[in-house]
């Protein structure tokens, strides 16, 4: 695994896939995926339920080992590659399907003992701090459990950002957001996509996420059916599947 | 640096999560405890009955208790998938073993010392004359027990029918140990009190290659 340290560098390539295979017992989840995502980009995978999506994800940000083929991160144009997962880990942020949070712990006691899991100094200020931007300085002090589903998406979104990663991995993260909230995920993914950070995301519908995206993949069964790179449209691919998500 | 800090940090993480909702040691203390109350109902058991067959009793109620108390230990991460969360922070994965063995020996611990009293008065024993002996093979048996119990959590946790899987796999492993404790605890009881050095012994070759074997594997075992 080759990694290169800067986590806001917008050069090189932040992540490839190599001939990605993954096998669940006897159903092939994906099927010789190969993709170079380069710095600074914004990636948005579209694909029907079931397509691969999430699992492409998740070996992205080594939670799943891939049955063959390589993944690597910050490969090219870096001066000093790395080759420790625990320094990928350090440049990669991520919002699941499920929050990642702790129910019975609050929403900032949370937020802190991930900023000490990830070495951040002055872990209880970053947790604050992550706070505020997402609107929930005010219920700091409640047990997530207490939440409502919109205010337990955002602080998985805070989680994810607090480590400043170069590389951010998003599974649909809009689910639960009401329309303010999506208009809060919009302008925030759209700094830190401005910052350098690059991002990939499984996306379902519209969402005002949407507008930040630089390039489209969809897959389909487990392959890469398309990719928006060529024609340089992402907005058609995402509208196509905003249209067979309808059924029209 | 990559280990002992992470796994103070999720140790901390552990204790307050406990000390705040008390699932794990309410139900352990009094599972203990309705065990030694009914069976000391039952043999109505005179001194030399107590010194027979109490040692025996004691290490497969917290044996039973163990199996009880460690199986949410895993199966509580599943809630919100946080398992995956501290596998995606930048931490030696061996840490989130290490915090769950750490913290699940100190719950046993703590229900030990709560049950001790009680344990020594219903079965007419003289604890507090062996106490600093007996309080060394409480410890080498409760570490075997959160040890192995903590591992077979992890992997019951991911299967199906996780509920019946503990006990199963927990059993046969623990033997050797189980045995090592009640044969130390029963010469402890004994007339002429001793500490056994060859199951003492047995008991800390049996920690030490199991510590060594979750050190080495524990990464798998959290594996998706």
């Amino acid at each position: 695994m080759a990694i290169a340290p800067p986590a806001n560098s917008t050069r090189g390539v932040s992540i490839e896939f190599q001939n990605i295979e993954k096998r669940y017992g006897v159903r092939l989840a994906l099927r010789g995926v190969s993709l170079r995502i380069d710095a600074g980009e914004c990636v948005a995978l579209v694909g029907a339920n079931g397509s691969g999506k999430t699992t492409l994800i998740k070996i992205a940000a080594l939670l799943v080992r891939p049955t063959s083929g390589r993944v690597s991160f910050w490969g090219s144009g870096s001066a000093h590659p790395l080759d420790d997962p625990l320094d990928v880990k350090r440049r990669i942020g991520m919002v699941a399907h499920h929050i990642l949070l702790y129910d019975d712990l609050t929403a900032e006691e949370n937020l802190e003992l991930f900023a000490k899991l990830y070495g951040l100094d002055r872990p209880r200020e970053r947790a604050v701090a992550a706070l505020e931007p997402a609107g929930l300085i005010s219920r700091r002090a409640d047990p997530v459990r207490d939440f409502s589903r919109g205010m337990r998406q955002r602080l998985a979104i805070a989680r994810a950002l607090l480590p400043s990663p170069g590389l951010l991995l998003l599974d649909e993260p809009a689910t639960g957001l009401d329309p303010a909230g999506q208009h809060w995920l919009g302008e925030t993914l759209a700094r830190i996509h401005q910052a350098g950070c690059t991002i990939l995301m499984s996306t379902h519908g519209a969402s005002e996420v949407h507008s930040i995206v630089t390039r489209a993949v969809r897959l389909a069964a487990g392959c890469l059916a398309e990719d928006s790179a060529p024609s340089g449209d992402p907005q058609r691919m995402l509208a196509a599947a905003l249209a067979a998500e309808q059924g029209t | 640096m990559a280990f002992a800090r992470p796994t103070a940090v999720l140790l901390g993480k552990e204790l307050q999560t406990e000390f705040r909702t008390r699932e794990l040691l309410t139900t352990t203390v009094v599972f203990v405890l309705m065990v030694l109350v009914l069976f000391s109902f039952t043999f109505d058991p005179t001194s030399v009955e107590s010194r027979r067959f109490a040692p025996g009793l004691l290490w497969l109620t917290l044996l039973f208790a163990g199996s009880l108390m460690l199986h949410p230990s895993f199966t509580r991460e599943q809630t919100n998938d946080t398992l995956a969360a501290l596998r995606l922070a930048p931490i030696d994965p061996t840490a989130i073993l290490g915090a769950k063995i750490l913290a699940n020996g100190c719950f046993l611990l703590v229900a030990e010392a709560l049950l001790l009293p009680i344990f020594a008065a219903l079965y007419n024993l003289h604890v507090w004359q062996v106490l600093g002996r007996f309080c060394v093979v409480l410890f080498l048996g409760t570490l075997a027990l959160a040890t192995i119990g903590t591992v077979f959590s992890a992997i019951s946790s991911q299967a199906r029918m996780r509920e019946m899987l503990l006990p199963l796999l927990l059993l046969p492993v623990l033997t050797p140990a189980l045995i090592a404790s009640t044969e130390a605890t029963a010469g402890l009881f004994d007339e002429t009190p001793y500490l056994s050095p060859q199951w003492v012994g047995l008991l800390v070759a049996f920690d030490a290659i199991f510590l060594t074997v979750t050190w080495l594997f524990g990464e798998y075992l959290l594996e998706e």
